[in-house]
């Protein structure tokens, strides 16, 4: 009975996404108890900051504020630069998407299989969070959402191996996919001929191809290149630009996904609509 | 015994066996852990094979698929299964002394990592690490301390008042 009823299960779950109602019920069993294996770290983290000096905070407030000018100016010249680019993509009737939103989430430290790169974080599709949204850190791009359940959610990082990324070499657009290693501190490039124009060094950026990562954002920059004579393709890795193995802070990005539109003369784009976040 | 005593503890070693299975490890370590929800799952079938039956086995199967994030079914098909081989030989299991049961429990905890890999391999192949493995031998190895522990929570009288 047992076995005929968990068959079924799997058939269903694999066919349907009617079973994700069945795993949101028994989330709400389960999830109490990620939070649980978590507390401890989070107990330790709120005590370490509690008891941290006066001293220590005064000089970590001096220096973000520091990063938080040098930032600002930067800012100040990206609504310029978005502007321009914004008119240079209507010069090639192109367009252009931006706007993006962003929410924080915590990583919960609960190791769910040891094979799959998969994190749990700590909000869920009570704060709107859905499938295949991507989530970043400071640094870069960190992985897609897996699966949103009601509490927690949980993302595959760009290292599983059932994970690829489409990417572009940020020095000449060279369009490739970005394939997990299954080690979280390498990415393979394994669709590159041994010809292709690509050196120790460069940075992917996301190409903004298929749709689930907006364009532009640090994927990994290539490490190592040998080409193999007698084989097509060529033998890239690359490292990743995130922490993946430090953050506890990651960034679930919404998208907008209506690009703005086309502008057909130049001289009008004062009356594009304001594109701040 | 009160009923409703002994199902307390059984919850709750099975909430403990859920925590220790999520346990935050280091990538290198985490591939050690064992399938600690299954050798709970063992030792209550073979303890009160009355109270803790096939549907118990499947039900916590299907939290433990929850709680690993794989696709549903496929624990609880291991879990059941393993419980049913366990529920059949349970008289037999109980003579055993530790040693010879440790081998029942290595094949066991093999054929419920060989159903997952089985279902695993049916969705993506070639993926899976030898490393896969290794949770069967620690699970084997940890199941004199599951025993010791478990009997000594079973056996344990609640406090008088």
């Amino acid at each position: 009975m047992a076995v005929i009823a968990s068959v079924a299960l799997l058939i269903a779950g694999q066919r349907t996404q009617q079973i994700d109602l069945l795993r949101a019920a028994l989330s709400f069993v389960v999830d109490p108890i990620k939070y649980l294996v978590d507390l401890p770290s989070t107990v330790y983290k709120q005590a370490s900051e509690s008891i941290q000096s006066y001293v220590n905070l005064k000089e970590e407030n001096g220096r973000l504020r520091d990063y938080q000018l040098i930032h600002q100016t930067q800012l100040l010249k990206l609504e310029a630069l978005e502007k321009e680019n914004i008119r240079l993509r209507a010069l090639l009737e192109n367009s252009f998407k931006l706007g993006e939103q962003v929410l924080i989430a915590e990583l919960l430290s609960v190791n769910m299989a040891p094979y799959e790169h998969i994190v749990v974080v700590n909000k869920g599709t009570r704060f709107g969070v859905h499938q295949q949204q991507p989530v970043l850190d400071a640094n870069g791009v960190v992985g897609q959402v897996f699966r949103a359940m009601p509490l927690t959610s949980e993302i595959m990082l760009i290292t599983d191996p059932n994970h690829a990324v489409p990417v572009q070499v940020n020095r000449n657009g060279l369009l490739t996919i970005a394939v997990g290693s299954g080690q979280i501190n390498k990415l393979l490039l394994p669709y590159l001929p041994s010809n292709a124009d690509i050196r120790p060094g460069d940075l992917l950026i996301t190409s903004g191809l298929g749709g689930t990562f907006p364009q532009g954002y640090p994927v990994a920059v290539v490490d190592e290149f040998t080409s193999q004579l007698n084989k097509p393709f060529a033998n890239i890795t690359a490292t990743p630009m995130a922490k993946l193995d430090r953050n506890r802070e990651l960034m679930i990005v919404w998208s907008n996904s209506t690009p703005v539109p086309l502008i057909t003369k130049p001289s009008t784009t004062d009356s594009t609509p304001n594109s701040s976040p | 015994m009160n009923i409703s005593y002994g199902y307390s503890k059984i919850i709750l070693t099975m909430i403990l066996a859920m925590c220790l299975r999520i346990l935050p490890l280091s990538s290198e370590s985490a591939v050690y852990n064992p399938d600690w929800v299954l050798l709970v799952v063992i030792y209550w079938s073979l303890a009160v094979p009355e109270t803790v039956g096939i549907f118990t086995a499947w039900t916590f199967g299907l939290f433990s698929d929850v709680l690993t994030g794989q696709l549903i079914g496929q624990h609880a098909l291991a879990y059941s299964l393993v419980v049913y081989i366990c529920l059949k030989l349970h008289k037999r299991i109980r003579q055993f002394p530790l040693l010879q049961q440790e081998v029942f429990i290595f094949f066991c905890l093999l054929l419920s990592q060989l159903l997952l890999f089985l279902v695993k391999n049916l969705l993506h192949p070639a993926q899976l690490h030898s490393t896969f493995w290794l949770p069967v031998f620690t699970g084997t190895l940890c199941w004199p301390l599951i025993y010791t522990v478990l009997r000594f929570v079973r056996l344990a009288q609640p406090v008088q008042k």
